[in-house]
């Protein structure tokens, strides 16, 4: 077969208007609203989105398969890689994945300090995903309110650990890095002058005609079709499932939180917006909690110099600013992995991108590929 | 009909204001080209081979940098130091050091890993280059100056 037969099939429901006038046009991989390197086939009656199809890998770099060539410790600034805009959160789940499997549990401090600044990377990466999403629907101004908050988040994280984006902030059985001097004040004030910013984002957008006329309606997919798809994250909380990892699984120390979970009813692309505005605010709250009761004591705990976890294999799973995080590793005593499966919320979300634009027009499919909230880095790895 | 209208001309009043009141807040922006950016201390940028007080290099030459880099960027050639050649206060010294800023991901292993303190990150970060052979760094490159008041050799 071709490669245009396999990616221009037609569905046998779909029939334009007097089968007549059906348009395939190439969305990407040069597009700016595709938030990097995806290329999006379009079959359009007119202006109407008839079908889709999701071509990927063009920043594919074999991640999975560079793991199984370096030692698990030399394999964790890697995983910085995948979803660049919340990199802690990676890190998060590849190092508790190794200590599950290792039988190996982080000290309470560090854990303490982990959820920090995993909370903070969900913010930032929220407000990435606000600021972009809202630039793609035409609200040019929130933009610059929200990178105006990032970069005190990520300046938290280059005092605290010396990168911005690629933070390799934890390691395999705790951190690396002691706080530094001024770390709690430095967050406390964030967040208290956060909640304030939140409400200021919502007063230009979710009042406005526009966003909402852009927003309402657009992207509708059900509860059941997010299950059949597999699809985690705000995009399943948007569709009303009350779902979260830290809440059904949870890791960490996130029993020691209050927290509340988000959702949504439509599952429209506004409820998403919602969904994600709430969870900012909800990080908020955790990250207060954690700080004012944050343990002294170690923040290592006692790990071998060489790391050669016993045979057999793990899947440890966290909630990501994007969904579920997951990594299988299969281990066979070695220092280097037998096999590190990546379980990328992106990727699985991006699947549900065709129901989600059927029958809506070509400016929609920018809004709804603003809200499912990729990461191309993350999708093809 | 009116209240819909009404309810439009209020949401885009009120976010004009929050941009109004946000145009009296001071300049956050770095005028980055024009002035130099702010670093916080524990920035990673390119790397630095300290030197200790006697100005002799505090790289051994012992590996464990290269050893431990996920990238494999450090290439490092030892030397035994001599008498009349001494170059640093160990046994052995680096010959040859060169750190390739084409595969470096600027980790930091290499320096957790140093027993001597002999390679840091420093704040420099502007390696940007049109030609991949010039970032490939030596280590006449990456050493730090000799201190004020060292020794003749």
């Amino acid at each position: 077969m071709t490669e245009a037969e396999t990616v221009y099939r037609p569905h046998p429901e779909d029939h334009t208007f007097l089968d007549s006038n059906e348009i395939v046009i190439n969305m990407g991989p040069q597009h700016p609203s595709t938030h990097g390197v995806l290329r999006v086939v379009l079959r359009l009656d007119g202006e109407k989105i008839i079908g889709s199809e999701c071509v990927i890998g063009y920043l594919h770099r074999g991640v999975e398969k560079i793991a199984e060539n370096r030692t698990y410790v030399q394999f964790n600034p890697y995983v910085d890689r995948m979803d660049y805009a919340a990199a802690v959160s990676n890190s998060l789940g590849y190092c508790e994945a190794i200590e599950k499997i290792m039988s190996v549990v982080a000290p309470p401090r560090a854990q303490y300090v982990r959820v920090i600044l995993t909370e903070l990377n969900r913010i930032a990466s929220h407000l990435l995903w606000l600021g972009t999403h809202a630039l793609d629907i035409g609200a040019l101004t929130p933009l610059f309110y929200c990178f105006r908050e990032r970069e005190e988040i990520l300046k938290i994280f280059e005092n605290y650990c010396g990168a911005r984006l690629t933070t390799h902030s934890f390691r395999i059985g705790g951190l690396q890095y002691e706080t530094y001097d001024g770390f709690e004040k430095q967050v406390n004030v964030f967040c208290d002058d956060f909640l304030h910013k939140v409400d200021e984002y919502e007063t230009l957008l979710t009042g406005n005609r526009i966003w909402l006329q852009r927003t309402k309606g657009i992207g509708v997919i059900s509860a059941e079709d997010c299950i059949q798809y597999g699809v985690t994250g705000p995009v399943l909380r948007g569709s009303g499932v009350k779902w979260d990892i830290r809440k059904a699984m949870p890791y960490c120390c996130y029993p020691d939180f209050e927290f509340d979970i988000p959702t949504g009813q439509n599952g429209d692309t506004f409820d998403r917006y919602i969904v994600r505005m709430e969870e900012m605010r909800q990080a908020v709250r955790i990250i207060k909690q954690a700080v004012a009761k944050i343990p002294d004591g170690p923040i290592m705990a006692k790990i071998p110099k060489v790391i050669k976890p016993p045979v057999g294999e793990i899947y440890h799973s966290i909630e990501a600013p994007k969904g579920e995080l997951g990594y299988l590793v299969v281990s066979d005593n070695s220092t280097q992995p037998y096999r590190v499966r990546v379980r990328p919320p992106s990727f699985v979300n991006l699947s549900a991108l065709d129901i989600m634009i059927r029958g809506h027009l070509v400016a929609d499919v920018v809004a709804v590929i603003g809200t499912i909230d990729i990461v191309l880095g993350e999708v093809d790895r | 009909m009116i209240s819909d209208t009404l309810n439009t001309a209020g949401a885009i009043a009120k976010g004009m204001a929050t941009t109004l009141k946000e145009l009296f807040q001071p300049t956050i922006t770095e005028d980055y080209p024009f002035e130099p950016p702010n670093f916080e201390g524990r920035f990673r940028g390119v790397h630095v081979l300290q030197r200790d007080a006697n100005g002799l290099e505090k790289c051994v030459a012992c590996f464990l940098c290269a050893a431990a880099c996920p990238s494999n960027c450090i290439y490092i050639e030892a030397t035994e130091n001599t008498g009349d050649n001494r170059v640093s206060a160990g046994d052995r010294y680096a010959k040859v050091y060169n750190i390739d800023y084409n595969r470096c991901i600027f980790c930091g292993y290499c320096v957790e890993a140093c027993p001597t303190d002999a390679i840091t990150h420093g704040h420099d970060f502007e390696i940007a280059s049109y030609e991949t052979g010039t970032l490939v760094y030596r280590k006449e490159q990456l050493l730090a100056k000799e201190p004020q008041g060292a020794p003749a050799k």
